[in-house]
C-alpha cells in the first residue's frame, strides 16, 4: 500500500477518570502507540474531552507540527465533533482526526485487565494505519427548509407547534382524530394542581385553530416520507369526513337534524360510555369546529364498500341534514381521501400513547363485572362534559326507584399493565398520581369509602408527594400489595352483590377481602398499536419495550438518529403532562436551532466514481435508493450526483472494477483497519 | 480444514473482525458499554455507515490476515438508514458463504446479525455465542496455512526438477534459469 510521506500522528488515550483507566492500562497503551511508524507523541491524560485535554491536543499540533490526530477514548458518537472541533482551532482539517472507542466498546464491557489492554493496543493500531490515509474534506453545506410538521395534535403537538408558530414558523400540524386534543382532552382534572384540564387545554385548542401560521389538518394522517434532513417531501392523506371543513362552522344544526332523532353509535371519545349520531363533533370544545359523517352508520352510505374498501353512496336517506345545512352546502357525500404532499424541512413525532387493555388481565374482572372500569373512563364519568354530566353511576345496578346507583365504596387498583413480568415490565409514572386523583375526585363526587391497591406509591415531580399526603388526610385507604383478582363470589352476606378485592396487605401480612361497588383499573400506558409502522415511516428506532428511541437519553433526549426528526411526549416513554410539555418544548427548540441556522452541515462521507476505473458496468446504478448513481450515455460512465448522495457506500462495496471511493471510509482506510486490528502479536492467553 | 486443530497453542484465543453499521449495531454495542454488559473481549470493531458498505473483500482479507472469524453487524430488515443497504448486505453473504464453504472455511466464522440500536444484549449474546462457537473450532490461521502451503509447492516444485535432472536432458527445454522459491513468489 503506498504510504503517504511526512505523517506526524499525535495519539492521545483518555482516562476518562476511572472509566477506562480501571480496566485498559493507558500507560501501557500510550507507550506502545509512541513505537509505531509515524507517530511523533503518545500521551494519556485524565479526561481528553475536558478543557486542558483539548488544549493539549491544540498545543501539540502547533508544537509539535502534527498532521494527524487519534484520540482513544468514548464512542465517537459522542465526543467525535468535539475532537474534530479542537484540530480544526489548531489549523488542521478535521478530517485529518480519528477516534478509537474504547470505553463502551472495551473498558466498560470486560473485565479481564490485560486482555482489555490489548485489545485497546489493536484498536489504537487500527486507527493508527487508518489515519494515515486520511484527506482533507471540505463539510457541505445543505439548505433547511423553514416550515416544519408535527405528527400528532396531543399536548406535545399543540405545544410544540404552537412555540414554532410563535416564532414565525409555518407548521403543519396532522392529526389522525377528527380533533386535536389527545388524551388531554379526555381527562377532568390534572393532578396535582386539580386544574380543570379543560380550562388550560381549550384555549391552546382554538390558538392552534386560528393561528395564521399553523396549518392544522385532522382526521388526517401521514403516509409517506422522503428526503433528508432540510428537505423532506412528505404525503399527508386527508381522510373524508363528508364535510368541507372551510365551509362548515360548526352550527351543528346537521346534528340536531338527522333523521336520527336519538344517539344511537358508540361514542369512543367518551370511551363507548355515551352514544352519538352519524354525524357527530367529537367533543363539545373540538378543534377544528367542524362536523364529520360515519359512512359506517350513516343512512345515506351502503353497508357493503367498493373492493377497495372506500363506502358506497346508496342516497337512501332523506338527508334532513343537507336540508339544515341549507346555503352553507358543507355536506359532500361524494367526499374522498385525498393526499397532499408539502416539503418541510424537520419533523416533530408527538404521537402519544394508548392505554393497556385492561381484558389482557382476566383476573381483575374487565369485561366481565360491568362495575369495572378502566381509569380513563371514570375520567369520562367524573368530568361534567362526559356522558353523565360528571355524575358517578353504576353501569350496573339500580336504586330501589329505578334510577341508576351511586356506588358507597369504590376500589382502586394500580399498576395493571405496569410493572408486571406478564404484560409490561416498566412503570408508567403516571398512574399512582392520576389514580389518587381519581381517589379524591369520586370521594368528592360521591362521598364513598375509597381504597387504593398499589404496589409502592411514587410521587417523584413537584408537589406530588405533598398531593400524597392530602389524600392520607382525606381519609382515603391505601393498601400495600398486588391484588390477587376481583370476584363476584361472596363469601359473607356483606359481600353479597358487591365485587369482591383479594389482596394480600404485605403490610399487615395477612389476606383480605375488601367488598365495593366499583373497581377502577388503573391501567398503564403503552406504545401506539401501529408504533412500528410510526417507526418505519420516519426511520426512527424503537427500543425494546417498543417506545421510540431518543438519540441518547442526556445529551439528545429529543433527537432521534435520523437527523431533523425530533420527539415530544409520551411516543418516547411514560410521562406526565408537565413533562411532555417540557419535552415538547424542547422539541421545537432543537428544531428551531436548525431552521434558523438556516443550513444543516452534512458529514463529507459521499461517495464519488474515478472516471478512468469506471468500466461503464451499470451495476452500481439500481444499487442507490437515493438515485444519486447517473449514467453518462455519450462517455459510457457512471457519476455519482453528490447532493443526493447519503454516504451509505452500498455502491462502493459492489463495484466490482473498485472504482467507486467512500470519503472517509475508502477501501484504503478499511484495509488498514483490518491489518491494524490483526497485527502484531495474537491475543494472549485467557486466565486459568 | 481445520488441520491446525491438533496443535493449537495453549494461549490460542480467537480474534475476530467486526464491521458495524453506525446507526444500529455500533450504536447497540455502545449501549452494551453503557448498560456494563460484560462480553467476551474477543471482537475488534470496525464502524462503517452501513452494512450494505462490506465489501467481500474486507471480509476475505481479514481472514487472510489471520482473523479467526468476521462478524457483519446490520439493521433488521426494513429498517435500514439508508432503506436497503442491509438487504445488498444480505445478498453478498449469500454468496459469500458458499464461496467460503468451497474454501472450507467453517459456516461459524463469518456471520451475520441483525442487532437494532435498542438491543446491547443481542451485541453480548451474538459476541459471547460466536466466541464459544470459534474456540471449539480452533484458529483458522490461514496466514500459516499459506506459509504451509508455500512450503509444499516449493517443495513440489524441487522434487520435479529433481526428477527431471535424473531423467537426464531434455532437447525441448531449456535449462531452468531460477530457484523454485522465486518462481513461487
Amino acid at each position: 500500500m503506498n504510504r503517504p510521506n511526512d505523517i506526524r500522528i499525535g495519539f492521545y488515550v483518555c482516562h476518562c477518570g476511572h472509566n477506562i483507566a480501571a480496566m485498559v492500562d493507558c500507560p501501557a497503551v500510550a507507550q506502545y502507540v509512541g513505537t509505531l511508524p509515524g507517530v511523533v507523541l503518545s500521551r494519556d491524560y485524565k479526561y481528553m474531552c475536558s478543557d486542558p485535554g483539548q488544549e493539549l491536543i491544540r498545543q501539540d499540533i502547533r508544537e509539535f507540527g502534527l498532521n494527524r490526530v487519534v484520540v482513544a477514548s468514548c464512542s465517537p458518537l459522542l465526543h467525535e465533533q468535539t475532537f474534530r472541533s479542537a484540530v480544526e482551532a489548531a489549523g488542521l482539517n478535521p478530517f485529518y482526526f480519528h477516534m478509537v472507542n474504547i470505553r463502551e466498546h472495551n473498558s466498560w464491557v470486560h473485565t479481564d485487565r490485560i486482555r482489555a489492554t490489548e485489545k485497546a493496543r489493536a484498536l489504537a493500531r487500527a486507527a493508527i494505519e487508518r489515519v494515515v490515509h486520511h484527506k482533507p474534506l471540505e463539510i457541505v453545506k445543505v439548505p433547511i427548509h423553514p416550515d416544519v410538521l408535527v405528527v400528532g395534535g396531543g399536548i406535545a403537538g399543540i405545544h410544540a407547534a404552537l412555540t414554532l408558530a410563535n416564532a414565525g414558523k409555518k407548521v403543519y400540524l396532522v392529526e389522525r382524530e377528527p380533533s386535536i386534543g389527545g388524551h388531554m382532552a379526555k381527562f377532568d382534572k390534572t393532578f396535582p394542581t386539580l386544574d380543570c384540564a379543560a380550562c388550560i387545554l381549550t384555549p391552546k385548542m382554538s390558538e392552534v385553530g386560528s393561528h395564521p401560521n399553523i396549518t392544522l389538518w385532522s382526521y388526517s394522517e401521514v403516509v409517506k416520507v422522503d428526503g433528508f434532513v432540510g428537505n423532506y417531501t412528505v404525503q399527508v392523506k386527508r381522510k373524508a369526513r363528508y364535510i368541507h371543513e372551510d365551509l362548515c362552522t360548526g352550527c351543528q344544526d346537521c346534528i340536531a337534524h338527522c333523521v336520527y332523532k336519538e344517539p344511537k353509535f358508540e361514542d369512543l371519545f367518551n370511551e363507548g360510555l355515551g352514544k352519538r349520531k352519524p354525524v357527530y363533533i367529537p367533543f363539545p370544545q373540538a378543534t377544528p369546529q367542524v362536523v364529520l359523517i360515519d359512512p359506517e352508520v350513516c343512512l345515506n352510505f351502503k353497508r357493503n364498500k367498493n373492493p377497495d374498501g372506500t363506502p358506497i353512496v346508496s342516497d337512501k336517506c332523506k338527508k334532513t341534514c343537507v336540508e339544515a345545512c341549507g346555503e352553507k352546502r358543507a355536506i359532500d357525500f361524494t367526499q374522498k381521501d385525498e393526499i397532499r404532499e408539502i416539503k418541510v424541512g424537520t419533523i416533530l413525532v408527538c404521537t402519544g400513547f394508548k392505554t393497556f387493555d385492561a381484558r389482557r388481565v382476566p383476573a381483575y374482572g374487565y369485561g366481565i363485572y360491568p362495575n369495572v372500569y378502566t381509569a380513563l373512563e371514570v375520567e369520562r364519568l367524573v368530568n361534567a362534559s362526559g356522558p353523565t354530566g360528571g355524575e358517578v353511576l353504576l353501569r350496573e345496578g339500580k336504586n330501589p326507584d329505578g334510577t341508576p346507583r351511586k356506588p358507597r365504596s369504590i376500589g382502586i387498583i394500580h399498576c395493571v399493565g405496569s410493572r408486571d413480568k406478564k404484560t409490561n415490565l416498566w412503570c408508567s409514572r403516571v398512574c399512582c398520581m392520576y389514580s389518587m386523583k381519581l381517589a379524591h375526585l369520586l370521594k368528592e363526587h360521591t362521598g364513598a369509602e375509597i381504597y387504593n391497591f398499589y404496589i409502592d406509591i411514587r410521587t417523584p415531580g413537584k408537589g406530588y408527594e405533598e398531593f400524597y399526603n392530602k389524600l392520607l388526610e382525606e381519609g382515603t385507604h391505601f393498601i400495600r400489595g398486588r391484588v390477587g383478582e376481583v370476584t363476584d363470589w361472596a363469601m359473607t352476606p356483606e359481600e353479597e352483590g358487591k365485587l369482591v378485592i383479594r389482596v394480600e396487605d404485605t403490610l399487615a401480612g395477612v389476606v383480605r377481602r375488601i367488598p365495593v361497588d366499583m373497581v377502577v383499573l388503573a391501567t398503564g400506558l403503552e406504545p401506539q398499536a401501529d408504533a412500528p409502522e410510526v417507526r418505519r415511516l420516519f426511520n426512527m428506532s424503537c427500543g425494546g419495550d417498543g417506545w421510540f428511541l431518543e438519540r441518547h437519553p442526556k445529551l439528545a433526549p429529543v433527537n432521534t438518529f435520523t437527523d431533523g426528526v425530533f420527539l415530544a411526549g409520551c411516543c418516547q416513554g411514560p410521562k406526565d403532562i408537565p413533562d411532555t410539555v417540557a419535552q415538547a418544548g424542547a422539541a421545537a427548540a432543537e428544531a428551531l436551532a436548525l431552521i434558523d441556522r438556516g443550513y444543516v452541515e452534512q458529514e463529507p462521507n459521499t461517495a464519488y466514481i474515478l472516471e478512468q476505473e469506471c468500466s461503464g458496468c451499470k451495476s452500481c446504478l439500481p444499487l442507490c435508493p437515493y438515485t444519486a448513481i447517473l449514467f453518462d450515455e455519450g462517455r459510457q460512465k457512471a457519476y455519482i450526483n453528490e447532493a443526493l448522495c447519503k454516504g451509505c457506500g452500498t455502491c462502493v462495496g459492489s463495484c466490482p472494477s473498485g472504482s467507486i471511493v467512500q470519503k472517509l471510509f475508502e477501501d484504503q482506510e478499511i484495509f488498514s483497519e483490518i491489518a491494524g486490528v490483526l497485527a502484531g502479536e495474537p491475543a494472549p492467553a485467557e486466565p486459568s | 480444514m481445520n488441520t491446525a486443530s491438533a496443535s493449537v497453542p495453549r494461549d490460542w484465543s480467537p480474534r475476530i473482525v467486526a464491521f458495524f453499521c453506525n446507526w444500529c449495531t455500533y450504536t447497540a454495542a455502545d449501549l452494551a458499554g453503557v448498560s456494563r454488559l460484560k462480553y467476551a473481549p474477543n471482537v475488534r470493531i470496525i464502524r462503517l455507515m452501513c452494512s450494505g458498505r462490506v465489501d467481500p473483500q474486507f471480509v476475505l482479507d481479514a481472514l487472510s490476515r489471520g482473523a479467526d472469524g468476521v462478524l457483519i453487524g446490520g439493521c433488521h430488515p426494513g429498517d435500514c438508514h439508508y432503506v436497503e443497504g442491509n438487504y445488498k448486505m444480505l445478498r453478498r453473504y449469500q454468496l459469500l458463504k458458499r464461496m467460503l464453504a468451497d474454501l472450507g472455511i467453517e459456516e461459524p466464522r463469518v456471520r451475520l446479525e441483525w442487532i437494532s440500536a435498542a438491543e446491547g444484549e443481542k451485541v453480548q449474546r451474538v459476541i459471547n455465542e460466536m466466541t464459544e462457537q470459534i474456540k471449539a473450532l480452533g484458529p483458522l490461521a490461514l496466514p500459516q496455512k499459506f506459509a504451509e502451503w508455500d512450503r509444499e509447492v516449493i517443495a513440489l516444485a524441487r522434487e520435479l526438477r529433481a526428477r527431471d535432472a535424473a531423467a537426464g536432458p531434455c532437447p525441448d527445454r531449456a535449462a531452468p534459469a531460477q530457484p523454485v522459491e522465486a518462481l513461487h513468489a
